[in-house]
């Protein structure tokens, strides 16, 4: 008898054990979870209240009832941010169009064709993924800016083409085709180009798809090269644009309307994650950085 | 036929070695020349003479000393600690099933947001102003501790939001890689150990963190070579003017000698990129040396 009463009190005491264990682990989850949630919060909230009513806030209310949308009517009107906002539309999807063509070409010929000198380019190739940007940034500067491409649409984008490990990614990718489809659409006489465009397209869409998206956030949040080389406020890139809109748009203090331009900016990206984060997750585990 | 094909070939890769001939492999050759060209001149394409001027004058300035001061700080402190954090939330997701999704998605929001964007957010919550404390020090304040300026204040207040802002921003990337790492430990070997009775710890340290040990090099490796180009972080809390607010950052004095008022030597900026290139490659070996002792491959 007493035995049996033994056991039930140690399985009471390891089903206590366990409750409390879940309640940290959650409490934990929860914790993090409103650290990365609260500055999304917080910036949605200031944008939403008047400079008048946020200024008068000594606390800072974690709520408000009076919403105005006149800081998103300033965020327009008093910086050119509809400018910022198509100026990196264009160049997010220029370059990441340029981009794609590059990478799946030479995919293309890494994985199907066979040439002279294949393997010594693709180890080059690899071996190159491993120069930081900092190293070259240094002599693209100089060659944008000898070239007379500074403040123009051409000098953000070319050096922003090359991704080597998209190329890598999608080679592997390619590869996984059975080789016999390739062999066959050869019997039946059709082009390099069009097995390329209507065969290995189509079967890899999952991965490509996945290469566009990370390199459409890529750009959305380039900084460092649109930085350098433009200085014409005509040709600001959407970080630039918060940039001076942080060091001198809104005569400074208007923070409900600065808050409103950060919410402007954060929208599509955020779209984009919340409709492909399976996507875009999958594909960052499988080898992408935050550079 | 043979010579057709080697054609294609090379006509397929065109467009890629005309991109990364121009803008990688030229400049990677052309840094180091930039490096030793003493007393280049942006204006006139023109140097005085080649040596080791470059390196000297970087490694003597106080701006520079200042930089990797700066980064190696932010270095030592966001690396283990990120890495630990993001180990103990990815553990803490591994063992629910319910709402694990969402916890997933809600910890990765951080990586596709805009570095500059919410960096203006994290600013603003931080910065003590004269009609508005900020609400940071509010909650400070309710603790009975007083006001601290954390954007143009003291060091090691400005040191601290920049460390809390790295370890939110790397943090998604890590937990995605660890919490993968941990979902395809075999069962089995928790199970066996579970009819052993072995205590959570010991299964801890004796089975998980042994299974997931070569994702944890690769984040520190990984970790450490992004600590040390910390920039765009620092630019979004402190400014442009990063030398003025005592925060720059070895990249940050590239650009800058490159850019801005202070920049057009591009020869100072190739100097002290290499100067940090060969600090991230030395840092890199000895992770590698380190992690060949201690990392269980399966």
């Amino acid at each position: 008898m007493s035995e049996i009463e033994q056991i039930r009190q140690l399985e009471r005491k390891s089903k206590m054990r366990n409750a409390v264990w879940t309640t940290a682990v959650f409490v934990l989850l929860i914790l993090w979870a409103i650290i990365v949630l609260f500055p999304f919060y917080w910036m949605l909230l200031t944008s939403l209240k008047s400079y008048g009513s946020y200024n008068s806030e000594y606390v800072p209310k974690f709520y408000t009832l009076s919403l105005t949308i006149e800081n998103y009517i300033k965020a327009f009107t008093a910086v050119p941010l509809a400018r910022y906002f198509s100026n990196t539309i264009i160049f997010t999807l220029i370059t990441t169009g340029l981009m794609m063509l590059v990478v799946v070409l030479s995919a293309f010929a890494f994985s199907r064709l066979e040439f002279k000198g294949k393997n010594l380019v693709f180890t080059l190739f690899l071996s190159l993924m491993m120069i930081p940007n900092e190293l070259v940034v240094i002599t693209n500067f100089v060659t944008i800016t000898n070239a007379g491409l500074r403040n123009s649409f051409a000098g953000l984008i070319l050096p922003s083409v090359t991704s080597i490990f998209y190329i890598y990614l999608l080679k592997e990718n390619f590869e996984q085709i059975p080789e016999e489809l390739y062999k066959a659409a050869k019997v039946d006489g059709t082009s390099d180009f069009k097995y390329l465009w209507k065969v290995m397209i189509p079967i890899c869409r999952p991965t490509i798809v996945t290469v566009l998206i990370l390199k459409v956030i890529e750009c959305w949040n380039a900084y460092v090269w649109p930085r350098l080389i433009t200085d014409d406020e005509n040709y600001f890139l959407v970080s630039n644009g918060i940039q001076t809109i942080r060091e001198s748009g809104f005569g400074r203090e208007n923070i409900p309307a600065m808050m409103a331009a950060v919410v402007v900016i954060s929208v599509p990206l955020i779209i984009i994650f919340l409709i492909f984060h399976k996507k875009i997750m999958e594909g960052v585990s499988r080898g992408g950085t935050k550079g | 036929m043979n010579n057709k094909n080697n054609l294609k070939g090379w006509l397929y890769l065109l467009p890629a070695m005309i991109f990364i001939g121009i803008f990688m492999v030229y400049p990677l050759f052309d840094v180091f020349v930039y490096s030793f060209e003493e007393g280049y001149n942006f204006a006139s394409q023109t140097y005085q003479g080649i040596g080791l001027y470059n390196y000297s004058y970087v490694l003597h300035d106080p701006y520079f000393l200042q930089a990797i001061k700066n980064t190696f700080i932010l270095v030592i402190i966001t690396v283990p600690l990120s890495t630990t954090v993001a180990l103990l939330i990815s553990l803490a997701l591994n063992s629910i099933k319910k709402l694990k999704d969402l916890f997933q998605t809600i910890f990765f929001l951080p990586y596709v947001t805009n570095t500059l964007a919410v960096g203006l957010v994290f600013m603003i919550l931080f910065k003590k102003t004269a009609y508005s404390e900020g609400l940071v020090n509010l909650l400070l304040n309710s603790f009975g501790i007083a006001s601290i300026d954390f954007i143009e204040g003291p060091y090691w207040a400005k040191m601290f939001v920049l460390c809390f802002y790295t370890i939110w921003i790397v943090l998604p990337f890590k937990i995605l890689i660890l919490t993968s790492a941990l979902a395809s430990v075999n069962k089995d070997y928790y199970n066996v150990a579970r009819v052993d009775g072995t205590s959570r710890w010991r299964i801890f340290y004796k089975i998980t963190l042994p299974m997931i040990s070569p994702s944890l090099f690769y984040l520190v490796i990984t970790g450490f070579i992004g600590a040390f180009k910390a920039y765009s972080d620092v630019v979004a809390l402190f400014g442009i003017d990063l030398n003025a607010a005592g925060m720059n950052t070895i990249v940050g004095y590239v650009y800058d000698m490159l850019y801005g008022n202070s920049g057009g030597y591009p020869s100072f900026a190739s100097a002290a990129a290499l100067i940090l290139f060969a600090i991230v490659l030395t840092i890199t070996v000895i992770n590698l040396l380190v992690s060949r002792k201690n990392v269980h491959y399966q």
